[in-house]
């Protein structure tokens, strides 16, 4: 089949579901932050993280070569994703499995909903998933009188505390053993009353609690972390033997997957399965990894099901600039290393994909004028820390910048239709546009820097910007100008006398390149 | 338009600009040439840190090595392909074979008779030295994947043939069609504070026997 598009170009359809940021970042940011419990539980389970990864990253002397030619199948994956899916369907059917194809987070529910009533069950045992996350399946089946049991230990305890996962891979980091151990005391039925915060022991309260459900469960839902399409293959990586649970003893198993999860071939298998460990909890191996290709029979579920997901993914992969964002393989190095994530926690990101990672994923898939979505890419420093840890090396702090671009061109165009008046962004950048084009010009600007020493007054500090510059004063104070620029104290410095060279001078002059080495 | 066509079309439209398919570059080690003895020391490394038990035997000693492991526990489930020959030393110390219990295809175990064995004997497919990383691809001595997964003790023999140096090497032995499950130490969790934890829901203990010759 051919990749190439012969029809007319259709206008990307975003997605929907747990994907919004509900208020702007700062407000979120700025409420987290007073939460000083959370700040101490983030930045004690980051820098754990942190250091095992680097450890184990530092012990293969190919990890370069790794990121690289991971970074490139992924690339040639969005390139020939019809023809890959295609692919890759015949494999899975021609096994006995059955494909689901859902547009949006909506259809998707719709489906698996439909799938469990059809085995007659009124509950089911769930792997930690993203996908199913993304798409608010958990509700939607509570809703439809469905019960669905959380198996994953940070899930469960998210699911306990009625709470919001905050993390890609560890859902409850913000959670410490004390409250793991209050939360289990206060609701989960038949538990030992002197449970301690000890967290071999507050593990096995979770095996005594989802052991009967493992061993009845007749259906399960799981995501995937990768799908080959030469052989029809998933593959689930998991620690604790929850996923092998689900994907082993019900005799109905549906995956959720977003269409971008797949892998060309087999022999790709081994670049990921190589950097994803190592990259998410900093070990050599995750202690599971399942793979199954359709039905085997007389081995695991027989009744085997996959929903192919869009929601939005293929509207990130129209923007030719972001659709790399698709590359992730979910790991969280990057919130692991992020100065903004480790402050602010994943909840202050609104959506399902929290971190650096969130911030461009989210936009990317709803659009960026959907809620709050615009505010995400500026929760950033563009410190480049997430570039470094990415092991498919997405350029993420590249796509928040393209991603503001949006944001500030989105505007733009809504206060044309208004009123036809450039916004402030749009006359300060052309005011810097001339100030900045030549130095007369810059020079004649500078003049008025005595102004700013007024404005800033005795406390040579200016505490409060006019218009859209106040964002930048909103938790900053700008210092005082000083009383000349650098272009008058040079022209100033260089008019006087030839003095002695002191040590400064000598030292630029070492650095300076034989023949534009300044006159005496 | 059904879901799949529109899906498909969506995705076309959005490579209208036709992205170039790159070359993948595979400048990293696909293969790798270590002895015997290394790979079977590195594997011991890999596995004693994720806490599973090992034990290096020659090929003879394997069935008193299996007795010793299997002293103490109540019945034990093994798959149908593994040589009853392995258990001659245990069966010589109960008096005969009523502590074994035999997953066969036609007389297969349900869950609750695996729920209620003490340990599960299995061989494997191949294993990772540099991950320490045991891979069951369901064959006859490995059985299905539930009976490695039920048992709270997974009692498992490695081949010293089979141990591989780094993962590319595995993966060119395995079919990927057939059910996988990669082992790589007893169940764990990172979920509390990101520290490492043994045990939850998978065996908590694991007991790698490396067969020599």
């Amino acid at each position: 089949m051919s990749g190439t598009f012969l029809g007319m170009p259709s206008l990307p359809v975003f997605g929907i579901g747990n994907l919004h940021e509900h208020e702007p970042f700062p407000k979120a940011a700025h409420r987290e932050l007073g939460n000083t419990q959370l700040r101490a539980n983030l930045g004690h389970a980051t820098r754990t993280i942190r250091d095992k990864r680097l450890a184990v990253v530092s012990e293969l002397p190919d990890w370069e070569e790794l990121r690289e030619a991971g970074r490139a199948i992924k690339e040639s994956v969005m390139a020939r994703l019809p023809e890959l899916l295609v692919q890759f369907e015949a494999n899975f059917t021609a096994r006995g499995g059955v494909i689901h194809w859902a547009r949006d987070a909506g259809e998707a529910n719709a489906i698996v909903a439909s799938l469990i009533r059809g085995q007659g069950a009124d509950e089911v045992v769930k792997v930690k998933s993203m996908a199913t996350q993304e798409i608010g399946l958990n509700e939607y089946l509570e809703a439809e009188g469905i019960a669905a049991f959380e198996t994953d230990l940070a899930e469960l305890i998210v699911q306990l505390d009625h709470d919001k996962p905050s993390h890609i891979l560890v859902p409850a980091i913000h959670k410490n053993r004390s409250q793991v151990r209050d939360i289990f005391l206060r609701e989960m039925e038949g538990v030992d009353p002197d449970l301690t915060n000890e967290p071999a022991r507050l593990a096995a309260a979770a095996r005594a609690h989802l052991r009967r459900k493992f061993l009845s469960a007749k259906v399960a839902v799981s995501g995937a972390n990768f799908a080959l399409a030469d052989s029809g293959t998933l593959a689930v990586v998991e620690s604790e033997g929850n996923g092998r649970m689900c994907l082993t003893l019900p005799e109905t198993l549906i995956t959720v997957m977003g269409v971008e999860k797949l892998l060309p071939a087999w022999e790709d298998l081994e670049v990921f399965m190589q950097l994803l460990p190592r990259s998410s909890t900093g070990e050599r191996m995750n202690p599971y990894t399942s793979l199954w290709t359709g039905v085997t029979p007389d081995d695991g579920p027989q009744n085997v099901h996959l929903v192919l997901l869009d929601n939005g993914r293929s509207a990130a992969l129209a923007d030719e600039m972001g659709r790399s964002a698709l590359h992730c393989i979910r790991c969280s190095a990057c919130m692991n290393v992020c100065p903004v994530y480790e402050r602010t926690g994943g909840h202050a990101y609104g959506s399902t994909y929290p971190g650096p990672i969130g911030a461009i994923l989210s936009p990317l898939l709803t659009g960026i004028t959907a809620e709050e979505n615009s505010s995400l890419p500026y929760a950033s420093s563009l410190c480049g820390a997430c570039y470094d840890a990415c092991p498919v090396k997405i350029n993420i702090p590249d796509i928040l910048v393209h991603l503001r671009g949006e944001d500030v061109d989105s505007k733009r165009g809504k206060n044309r239709r208004k009123m036809a008046l450039p916004s402030q962004m749009d006359l300060g950048m052309k005011a810097a546009s001339w100030a900045l084009s030549s130095g007369k010009n810059l020079g004649l600007v500078e003049k008025a820097l005595p102004l700013g020493r007024l404005a800033a007054g005795p406390d040579k500090k200016i505490t409060r910007l006019p218009g859209i510059a106040a964002g930048w004063t909103q938790s900053r104070d700008i210092p005082a100008p000083p009383g000349q620029s650098f272009r008058q104290w040079w022209d100033k410095e260089h008019q006087a006398p030839a003095a002695p060279a002191d040590a400064t001078d000598s030292g630029r002059a070492a650095t300076a390149e034989p023949g534009t080495e300044e006159k005496p | 338009m059904n879901a799949r066509a529109e899906i498909l079309d969506r995705i076309r439209s959005a490579l209208r600009d036709a992205p170039a398919v790159p070359d993948v570059p595979r400048a990293y080690r696909r293969a790798s040439e270590l002895g015997e003895q290394e790979l079977i020391e590195l594997l011991t490394d890999r596995l004693l840190d994720y806490k599973a038990n090992v034990f290096v035997e020659g090929a003879a000693e394997v069935p008193q090595r299996l007795a010793a492991l299997l002293e103490g526990a109540g019945r034990y489930a093994v798959p149908h392909g593994l040589a009853a020959s392995m258990f001659a030393e245990a069966d010589a110390r109960d008096g005969g074979s009523g502590r074994r219990v035999t997953d066969a295809p036609g007389r297969r175990l349900s869950v609750g008779e695996l729920d209620g064995v003490d340990a599960v004997v299995t061989g494997s497919a191949v294993a990772v030295a540099e991950t320490g990383t045991i891979i069951l691809d369901a064959g006859p001595d490995q059985g299905r994947r539930v009976i490695s997964l039920v048992p709270d003790r997974h009692i498992c023999l490695v081949r010293a043939g089979d141990i591989t140096a780094i993962l590319p090497d595995a993966l060119r032995r395995l079919d990927a069609t057939r059910p996988q499950t990669w082992i790589s130490g007893p169940s764990a969790t990172s979920d509390i504070e990101l520290e490492r934890v043994e045990g939850v829901h998978g065996p908590r203990t694991l007991d790698v026997v490396i067969v020599r010759g």
